[in-house]
């Protein structure tokens, strides 16, 4: 019983971590509605909760956002209804890294990762002006049962479907 | 220090972990002084929610004292006697301004875990899982509590530490649970469930001027505490027939609001029990939801229905038909705490809501491994084990 227990939280531990590792954003992409779909760096989206004079002063991003420098393309534009502003960032064409895509994910230099986490933070510092980091040190132990966990949560902050 | 922690599927130990730090300039830290079990916990412990590690500290109501703050904290001080909301807000992303607290952006340092499993990603929470953020839970001899201006309310001295405790979040559960649901006077309100949750639904349901309120429970002694404590009306599911005993209580009409304060692991007495654990088992369906399929069947039409109890994934014969039909209102949510917290703390110190009741059993933290198999068991009368690492 209590195998059985521990056998599902790993499966489904390792089943949310293939998903975290292998699967990009898939969310409805709005900022290419009306145009044809094509192949290519998809805009990732944060809606901020603030004027747009407040998401980059004096035309500076936070610096996780300028820090990604000419490879990305900023869109600011206000949000519908009285929600703030809302930021889309995409990586420019030919600007990835030439290694193989899982190489990069695997290293943790996926652009589109970078993107993410680069929305997420800047977001955060807009909005409360600090990152929020969790605990540490940790209180947790690496097991061979806690490793596929451990793993995704690493990757939690750096995808998802931004 | 010492703490209560997560060692693998219904396996609990007290032992040594690091002392939790300021990360941020907006944190504090806390020295716990009463921390109390949930039923939220159990389904953690169970293994239901399978986004915990070993090592992982366990809880998330608490009171008790500051005793560091970051430099960006300005509205406490250190030797301040706080009590904290389970959820962690920042208090200023949109959800937070629109006062659904528990749904904040910037609460969770892992968003993409429950981005994944539910399509977008609610705030944190003390002690868990790392699908709300990994952080640490109170169980603890101390704890980090990040926005610390947003989630720690300092307690009128009138209220005492055993009553404050549950401004945490049982009580603000409960009072989210009537208030969203609409419950206004003269409602006939339905709840399943009398656990702390589902009594402090019931209170707030009376306090919110509700004709009749009615408490669904096979717990004799949870029954009897409701009756005495709260001044509501009781039904035991084992001895009784819930839907006649309902229709008869409300004119014919059925409840007006129905709350549901059981959750994932309800319990029955008829096959449907067996059936839901089977497909538990399996894997086919994660959740049992057998309390809240009785609220939607004997809800009133057009009526209103109220999840408080907590759902992690997919439930089986989801009675959607009878929802559609007789036109309900079916809303749930975890607790936006930073919204009733103050003016519960006001009724705790008029005497309007009393909850020392709830802690059935309190001990050191040492014996919260036994505390916690008798609030599981619901051994010796057990509504809430509470444990006080430090006094
Ligand atoms: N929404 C939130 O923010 C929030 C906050 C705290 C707790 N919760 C959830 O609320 C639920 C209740 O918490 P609690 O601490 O009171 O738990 P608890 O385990 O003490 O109480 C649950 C009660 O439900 C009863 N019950 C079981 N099956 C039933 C059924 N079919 N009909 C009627 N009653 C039934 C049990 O006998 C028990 O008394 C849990 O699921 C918990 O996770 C939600
Ligand atoms: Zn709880
Ligand atoms: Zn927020």
């Amino acid at each position: 019983m209590r195998w059985l227990i521990g056998g599902a939280v790993a499966l489904a531990g390792g089943m949310v971590a293939r998903r975290l590792l292998g699967g990009a954003g898939r969310s409805n992409d709005q900022w290419q509605r009306g145009q044809a779909r094509r192949r290519g760096p998809r805009w990732h989206v944060a809606t901020v909760n603030r004027p747009a004079g407040d998401v980059a002063p004096g035309g500076q991003f936070p610096e996780p956002l300028a820090g990604l420098g000419d490879a990305v393309e900023i869109q600011v534009r206000p949000a519908a209804g009285g929600r703030g502003t809302e930021i889309a960032v995409r990586l420019r064409d030919g600007a990835r890294l030439p290694l193989a895509a899982a190489a990069r994910r695997a290293a943790g230099r996926d652009p589109e990762q970078a993107i993410r986490a680069a929305l997420r933070e800047s977001k955060q510092l807009i909005e409360t002006s600090e990152v929020l980091h969790p605990d540490y040190p940790p209180t947790t132990e690496s097991t061979p049962l806690n490793k596929p966990l451990q793993m995704a949560t690493r990757q939690g902050r750096r995808e998802g479907r931004l | 220090m010492k703490a209560l922690v997560w060692e693998g599927a219904n396996e609990l130990a007290v032992r040594q972990v690091p002392d939790p730090k300021i990360r941020n300039e907006q944190d504090a830290i806390v020295r716990v002084r009463r921390t109390v079990t949930c039923g939220s916990d159990l389904h953690l412990l169970g293994g239901y929610i399978p986004f915990m590690e070993r090592g992982d500290v366990l809880g998330h109501e608490f009171l008790g004292e500051i005793v560091e703050v970051g430099p960006q904290v300005r509205n406490h001080k250190v030797g301040d006697r706080v009590v904290v909301c389970s959820f962690i807000s920042c208090g200023k992303c949109w959800y937070c301004q629109q006062q659904q607290f528990s749904l904040c952006d910037n609460g969770n340092t892992n968003p993409a875990i429950t981005e994944n499993v539910w399509g977008s990603a609610p705030g944190g929470c003390y002690g868990y899982s790392h699908a709300l953020g990994g952080f640490a839970g109170s169980h603890a001899e101390y704890i980090r509590v990040p926005y610390a201006d947003q989630g720690a309310f300092t307690v009128p001295d009138a209220v005492s530490d055993e009553r404050a405790l549950f401004a945490s979040d049982s009580a603000p559960t409960g009072w989210m649970g009537a208030d969203l649901a609409g419950v206004k006077p003269g409602d006939v309100v339905a709840v399943w469930g009398a656990g702390a949750v589902g009594q402090m639904a019931a209170r707030a349901s009376v306090l919110l001027g509700a004709d009749r309120v009615i408490v669904i429970d096979r717990l004799d002694n949870r029954l009897q505490m409701a009756q005495t404590h709260l001044g509501v009306e009781t039904l035991n599911y084992e001895q009784q027939d819930i839907g006649a005993e309902l229709l008869e209580r409300s004119g014919g009409r059925g409840p007006d609001v129905c709350i549901e304060a059981v959750g994932m692991e309800a319990h029955s007495n008829g096959p449907q029990l067996w059936y839901d654990q089977v497909k538990q088992q399996l894997r086919i369906e994660s959740d049992r939801p057998i309390a809240a399929r009785e609220a939607i069947y004997n809800c009133r039409k057009g009526g209103s229905v109220f999840v408080l109890g907590v759902f992690a994934g997919l439930v089986d014969k989801f009675p959607l038909g009878a929802l559609m039909n007789k036109g309900l209102t079916l809303r749930g949510a975890q607790q936006h705490g930073q919204r009733y917290i103050p003016m519960l703390l006001e009724r705790m110190a008029r005497g309007e809501l009393v909850t020392e009741h709830l802690a059935t059993h309190t001990m050191p933290l040492d014996e919260a491994p036994r505390g916690y198999e008798m609030f599981k068991q619901k051994l010796d009368g057990c509504v809430r084990a509470v444990f006080q690492p430090t006094s």
